[in-house]
């Protein structure tokens, strides 16, 4: 047990590295001319910068250095929670982050609740229900679900109980009332997909024949399916909840820009606008941590629940 | 795939035949009538295909011809999908942006199948620590939400229909590696694999001649899937302002223009 999780710990820490590495990659080296991008990001002319100014800057951003030596000093400064200063803003990144993460925590996690909630309540009543039309109708609904834009949705959802309800405010980020509609926007493609899968569940563990025992044995229907059918078709859902978190991640990025709200996803949206490396980076190395670390307590948790994981043997 | 020779003889059939082809075409494409779900489907696709092929074929406006007295018009028999705010007709500019859009997911698909089947068949073919060193790199970008690595990669190389296109492509090239070294991991251990190699055929002949042809049936179907998610990835991104410079427009810009008038005009956005 214990060289699993730390087997899976390791695990954990290259996945990071490894993320830093790619994201170091594709925005240090992709651009031709990183110190091109940055001058401008900060707000300076490129043109009109003399050739001494320009060494200058180079090395102000470290740029004059090897390849491999300015990776190590940046990755070093990383490990110890430096990602430097924003090009744009002049502060540093973990300030701006850590100002922003609060909104960004509060919307993801009320759209996971949101989603689980709704997800599961749904594949319930799908599967309970034994009116076929309506039960192919609500089999079918998941699907629709993750098809849509989630931005087009977001501005369904406005014009519905924002502008012609009155309900929500349609933007901002003051207070519980102004989280609802960005939360539940954010969860339907997630709701969707537990409902898809625990659906299927639901229906193949209906068919097996402890099923008939449960039946013989004289439960009601009700009993069966709270009993015997839901806690076997549970346990795929819990693995899907950590995979949808980076579809949270990154729809948080356009639900924040959507409706306007001051978070980390919105921050990301700035930042590429205005091509500031540094946050960029921070942000995609942040996301991979939470990622990570969900998925990691995910699986460790599973073995708690079903102890033949952690000894199965290794699947390549 | 297509700069290989057609395998086995493309011969004419008789008159006969074609004729009992053809029928059992119109049978199953009238079995197919009797799912509703999937005719409307067929029906959309070929509107959309249309429309990125010839959009002037399918409206008489200009899609960036404004006229100040039509502004925010209601939709109506004139204009189907009504006008935004410089009076352009909304129908002719979704019809026109279906191309950028398609174009754009169409670019994404054609990189990320050139690059996911070359690390593919080369992690499956290779085997031992390359395959080892690739596939690790795989997880790893897997890992990243495909959304955030896009933007990376688009803070890297600018904004624009093709960077954005570039960006979604690299997004889902592991998808791409992943299947496409399963499928040839299976098919490499096939007796009529072994027997080419026995046969004296070079390696890269083999894999270029009986591997690849042999494991584009899920690389096929994977492409189609994402194709549709590629045509999403595209549209957030060009919503989020990273995509067409106006006044050009695909259909993410599209959306994100509708936003400002809301209130005013939601036709716009819908």
């Amino acid at each position: 047990m214990t060289r699993y999780i730390g087997g899976r710990l390791l695990q954990a820490l290259m996945v990071l590295w490894g993320a830093y590495t790619t994201a170091y990659l594709i925005l240090y080296l992709l651009p031709g001319d990183p110190l091109s991008i940055m001058l401008n990001a900060s707000g300076v002319d490129v043109d009109s910068l003399s050739p001494a100014d320009l060494a200058r800057a180079r090395s102000f951003y470290g740029l004059d250095r090897g390849m491999l030596a300015q990776y190590f000093t940046r990755l070093w400064a990383a490990l110890h929670g430096d990602f430097g200063n924003s090009l744009n803003a002049n502060v540093s990144v973990w300030s701006l982050i850590s100002a922003r993460l609060p909104q960004t925590l509060a919307l993801g996690g009320l759209a996971i609740a949101f989603s689980l909630i709704f997800g599961i309540g749904f594949a319930w009543v799908a599967s309970y229900v034994t009116w076929l039309p309506l039960k192919s109708v609500l089999n079918r609904l998941p699907s629709l679900g993750f098809s849509i834009p989630i931005f087009w949705l977001g501005l369904v959802l406005i014009e519905i109980f924002a502008f012609r309800l009155g309900w929500f405010p349609s933007t901002g980020n003051d207070g519980f009332a102004s989280l609802v509609l960005p939360a539940a926007t954010l969860s339907v493609p997630s709701m969707a997909v537990y409902a898809q899968v625990l659906i299927r569940g639901l229906n193949e563990t209906w068919r097996e024949p402890f099923i008939a025992t449960a039946w013989a044995k004289g439960l009601t229907r009700a009993e069966i399916q709270r009993r015997h059918v839901f806690r076997n078709a549970i346990l795929p859902v819990l693995t899907l909840v950590g995979m949808q978190i980076g579809h949270t991640v990154s729809g948080a990025v356009i639900i924040e820009t959507l409706f306007a709200r001051a978070g980390v996803g919105r921050l990301v949206q700035e930042s590429v606008l205005r091509q500031d490396i540094p946050v960029v980076l921070a942000v995609v190395v942040l996301s991979a941590t939470v990622f990570v670390v969900i998925n990691l307590s995910i699986d460790l948790l599973y073995s708690l629940l079903d102890p033949r994981v952690a000894r199965a043997p290794r699947v390549t | 795939m297509d700069n290989l020779p057609a395998v086995g003889g493309r011969a004419v059939f008789p008159q006969r035949e074609w004729a009992e082809r053809v029928g059992h075409l119109v049978a199953r494409a009238r079995s197919l009538t009797h799912r509703p779900g999937f005719a409307l489907a067929t029906v959309f696709l070929a509107f959309v295909l249309a429309a990125a092929a010839a959009p002037t074929l399918l409206t008489h406006y200009q899609p960036y011809a404004t006229s100040p007295t039509e502004r925010l018009v209601v939709p109506g028999a004139t204009h189907l999908f009504g006008t935004d705010a410089l009076g352009r007709d909304l129908y002719a500019r979704v019809i026109h942006g279906a191309s950028l859009s398609v174009e754009a997911a169409l670019i994404a698909i054609g990189i990320a199948l050139s690059g996911g089947l070359v690390l593919g068949l080369f992690a499956g073919f290779a085997g031992g620590w390359v395959d080892a060193v690739i596939m690790r790199c795989v997880d790893v970008v897997l890992a990243l939400p495909v959304l955030l690595l896009s933007l990376a990669v688009v803070t890297a190389i600018g904004f624009g229909t093709l960077p954005v296109a570039i960006a979604v492509g690299i997004g889902i090239v592991p998808g791409f590696a992943r299947t496409t070294r399963a499928e040839v991991l299976r098919v490499r251990t096939l007796p009529y694999v072994e027997s080419a190699r026995l046969g004296g055929a070079s390696r890269t002949y083999t894999l270029m001649r009986h591997v690849l042809p042999n494991c584009r049936g899920p690389v096929a179907a994977l492409a189609i899937l994402d194709f549709g998610s590629a045509i999403l990835s595209v549209a957030s991104l060009s919503f989020l302002g990273f995509g067409a410079s106006p006044p050009a427009s695909d259909w993410g810009d599209l959306i994100a223009d509708g936003r400002d008038f809301l209130i005013t005009a939601p036709w716009v956005s819908l």
